[in-house]
């Protein structure tokens, strides 16, 4: 994993608990004590009444394509999977999160918008898992 | 000629707020220290975050901002001019405030300069939202960010490949008309869906250019408008708003809702309906966003704008005579693209557009994202 050649996120303290739960193989969000509201990505308050009562949870996992792209171009560790799915995902408590759909054809034939998907945990280096989706399988 | 005298005691400060902690804060990031002034001077102006629809920062950028924050202001001011920006932003929230364009405005700062949380790191940015939450996943540049949304509205409006090409292909053809122009030889729906693809659905020929170049303007007051060699062309309304920076976090990838904002505070300024429009210039960093655009001005419903492209009304002869340039797709896209789009507007009210000049051109519109959609501003400029 040392020779992982792509982006990694650096966590900061507002956020470090999402990444340790990935970590973990758990999808840790935010939820809004006052207006119930997930919400994505970590920060102090919650973003849509800006009440500061908010607590950690860990979700389902599934979710839906809410749009994506398939990338043709690209350069560094990425230039040698293309082309490839870049998604927006509709988690069932309702955040959006900016992610890969893998294992299924990157063609929009088998990509398809709405498509019910689930999380897989992607553990690119020892302490970065990505929180990639994959079709809901059986 | 207007006189800053009366703006004298027009505007005051009625929330004020530090952080709670300062000095050596390593568990609170850049972004973090910006918010919690925001939430804790809203709260000693016994206010609410949704009350506020101005913002001003520097630094940080006013759309990260917005996006943190959860507000979608119809003022920015991103003004950054080292540490007494904040100054300046107040004198320019009293112009704004006096004219309209915003009632109450929240200006932030916020910044790690000891500890360093949350300014970036290594790996250009991969400390703050974007870089831990979009740069992972193999995004390079507009053409995989800028496009994004695109295939929510092709499936909840049915848009097709076809009618988002024929975009490029009208543009094209007022290309043809202009010398400047880079790009001039005719094409067709099916060379754009021909072209090399790039990131699906966008082929080469949806993509914009990459060139060099530069624009400006001069303004002045009514009282001296007239005192000039070319004749005046008039601002009549402006707006703006934003609402996110990182493209996944726009709230409605099937319509640009802040565009939306930006038109109606253009319209209302302006004090015309749309049909008092002789001419746009919809920024295209990609033939999805004059798409994108025309919805989010009402210029038609949303979802039609596909069958509305598709039946080439804003080509040359069509009844709707947008991107008269070239556009950023075929005549020059130096980065930000948005000053191309003004200079066309100006040269087509002032006449001088030559063989591509629209014949009766009085009031012209211009709208232009900034980033993936992030800024919506829209100008109503007229001759008359
Ligand atoms: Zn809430």
């Amino acid at each position: 994993m040392a020779d992982y050649n792509k982006p990694l996120p650096m966590p900061t303290p507002e956020t470090q608990e999402f990444w340790d739960g990935l970590k973990r193989e758990e999808l840790r969000i935010q939820q809004c004590q006052d207006c119930n509201q997930h919400y994505f990505y970590p920060r102090s308050f919650c973003p849509h009444c800006h009440s500061t009562n908010v607590e950690w949870t860990t979700v389902s996992g599934k979710g839906t394509v809410e749009t994506f792209v398939i990338n043709h171009r690209a350069m560094g560790g990425w230039a040698e999977e293309v082309p490839y799915v870049v998604a927006v995902v509709s988690l069932e408590e309702g955040p959006r999160m900016l992610t890969n759909i893998i294992n299924i054809e990157p063609d929009p034939e088998h990509v398809q918008v709405d498509m019910p998907v689930e999380i897989v945990y992607d553990a690119v280096t020892d302490e970065i898992t990505l929180a990639k989706f994959q079709p809901v399988t059986g | 000629m207007p006189d800053s005298r009366a703006l004298s005691h027009k505007v005051a400060i009625v929330g004020a707020a530090e952080t709670e902690g300062l000095g050596k804060l390593p568990d609170t990031s850049m972004l973090e220290l910006h918010a919690e002034s925001a939430l804790r001077a809203v709260a000693d102006a016994g206010l609410q975050m949704s009350d506020i629809d101005g913002f001003a920062t520097a630094g940080a950028s006013p759309a990260q901002l917005t996006e943190y924050l959860g507000i979608a202001p119809r003022w920015v001011d991103g003004t950054s001019l080292g540490g007494g920006s904040f100054l300046a932003h107040v004198g320019h929230a009293v112009a704004a405030i006096t004219a309209g364009y915003a009632d109450t405005v929240l200006i932030t700062h916020g910044e790690s300069g000891r500890s360093r949380v949350g300014v970036g790191g290594g790996g250009g940015g991969s400390a703050t939202p974007g870089g831990q939450f979009e740069g992972p996943f193999g995004l390079f540049g507009p053409p995989s960010t800028f496009s994004i949304p695109v295939a929510r509205h092709m499936k909840d409006f049915g848009t097709t490949e076809e009618q988002i090409a024929a975009v490029s292909v009208a543009t094209r053809q007022w290309a043809e008309k202009n010398p400047r122009a880079m790009m001039r030889d005719p094409i067709t729906v099916q060379d754009v869906l021909d072209s090399r693809m790039v990131c699906w659905p966008f082929h080469l020929l949806n993509c914009c250019l990459v060139t060099d170049g530069g624009g400006a303007l001069v303004l002045v007051s009514e009282e001296r408008a007239d005192d000039f060699p070319k004749k005046p062309i008039w601002v009549l309304g402006r707006g703006e708003a934003t609402q996110h920076t990182n493209v996944s976090m726009m709230r409605d990838f099937a319509f640009w809702d802040h565009g939306a904002l930006s038109g109606r505070e253009a319209f209302h300024m302006a004090d015309v309906d749309h049909s008092a429009i002789d001419h746009a210039m919809f920024y295209d960093a990609f033939s999805h966003t004059p798409m994108y655009a025309l919805e989010a001005l009402g210029f038609v419903e949303k979802g039609e704008s596909g069958p509305f492209f598709a039946e080439m009304r804003t080509a040359p002869g069509g009844d709707f005579p947008m991107n008269t340039n070239g556009g950023g797709l075929s005549y020059t896209h130096t980065g930000m693209y948005g000053m191309f789009a003004i200079q066309e507007s100006v040269a087509q009210l002032r006449g001088e557009s030559g063989d591509r000049q629209v014949d009766g051109v009085e009031t012209g519109i211009v709208h232009a994202p900034g980033g993936m959609f992030s800024l919506a501003a829209t100008l109503i400029l007229g001759n008359q």
